[in-house]
């Protein structure tokens, strides 16, 4: 199971909720204070980022293999 | 990825919202429309927002429905007159702490009082931010604000108590950390026929979380999921041990009443007045 994520980095502000309530520390927030994806092959696709984001900048989708080409 | 089916209810070109970075409206803002959105026969057509003043009552300018941006603390009566004049519509009421509880504290519980079919979701930031981090009626007793730089001394109104002694048919309280169980409450307050009333504590890290040293919004969040208790458990809490800054969230009280625009339907046939 991989996941895809979609941000839309122009209404992230750069609070750190996803980065705190991430079980995985996928996240983590750039140079420029916004959100990137540091290690996308840890996520688990728990959705916790996404639950949280008070500004609706963070998605993310379970991708099945073999669904993925 | 498909985007999100909530989206629709948002006016796109307003957003990004103007909250500060971590403020959790946005987190309550999402769960009403989450909400909505599992209501059969709730549209953007049908449904009404309305909201008072302050940082909260900004969510009207965001969703995408019929929405009314009311005057400080207002917001009950213009919903009251929307309900009264068209019962058919769903209305739907966003305030904050200072908003409903100080200046519009006589219109809340009025409301109350009367049962009209409204929802009122009070976001709960502890706090005055827009106008600067003024102590609301809300401030827990020794925090500080700039009206009370040495801890507020005026003890805190608890809203849900209030709204049970007033008469309210739906009163609970969750928080901006339990999204879930907030979304929950705000679908079975939308189905109550009669006041409904839900207290969403949000954090406020730039007015409340900043001058009381809690430090970054995840770590008040953190203070949500650390101090919140569901009723259940709370109820079989003996008293030693609701202490430090524990409180309750989840349902507390539901009962089933007759709701004003039904006494005041009534009242119009009686009186042989206005035709449907």
């Amino acid at each position: 199971m991989k996941s895809e994520f979609n941000l839309k980095l122009d209404r992230c502000k750069g609070c750190g909720i996803c980065v705190a309530f991430c079980p995985k520390q996928v996240l983590e927030l750039d140079t420029l204070g916004k959100i990137f994806v540091a290690h996308p092959e840890k996520c688990i696709a728990c959705g916790q980022c996404e639950l949280r984001c008070p500004d609706y900048a963070i998605f993310v989708d379970k991708v099945k293999e073999e669904a993925k080409k | 990825m498909t985007e999100r089916s909530y989206e629709k209810f948002f006016r796109q070109n307003r957003l990004p919202h103007l909250w500060c970075p971590g403020c959790g409206n946005g987190i309550a803002m999402k769960a009403i429309v989450q909400a909505i959105e599992k209501k059969s026969g709730w549209t953007q057509d049908n449904t009404i927002i309305v909201s008072g003043i302050g940082c909260s009552s900004r969510a009207s300018g965001y969703m995408d429905f019929d929405t009314l941006h009311t005057a400080h603390g207002r917001a009950i009566p213009f919903a009251t007159g929307i309900k009264l004049a068209k019962p058919e519509l769903n209305v739907v009421v966003i305030t904050g702490d200072g908003d409903c509880t100080a200046i519009g504290g006589n219109h809340f519980i009025h409301g109350c009082r009367r049962n009209i079919d409204l929802t009122v979701i009070l976001f709960n930031n502890n706090i005055y931010g827009m106008t600067g981090g003024q102590a609301s009626p809300m401030t827990p007793l020794g925090k500080k604000a700039t009206t009370a730089p040495y801890g507020s001394i005026d003890r805190p109104f608890d809203a849900c108590k209030l709204a049970e002694a007033a008469g309210a048919t739906y009163v609970a309280r969750s928080t901006a950390f339990h999204v879930q169980h907030l979304t929950k409450i705000i679908e079975d307050a939308l189905d109550n026929k009669g006041f409904s009333f839900i207290e969403a504590l949000v954090q406020c890290p730039t007015a409340y979380g900043r001058r009381n040293k809690i430090g970054e919004p995840a770590k008040m969040m953190a203070w949500m999921r650390d101090n919140a208790v569901m009723k259940n458990a709370w109820d079989k809490l003996p008293d030693e041990k609701k202490i430090g800054e524990k409180f309750p969230i989840g349902l507390f009280y539901k009962a089933e009443t007759e709701t004003y625009d039904e006494a005041y339907h009534h009242v119009m046939e009686i009186a042989g007045g206005a035709s449907k």
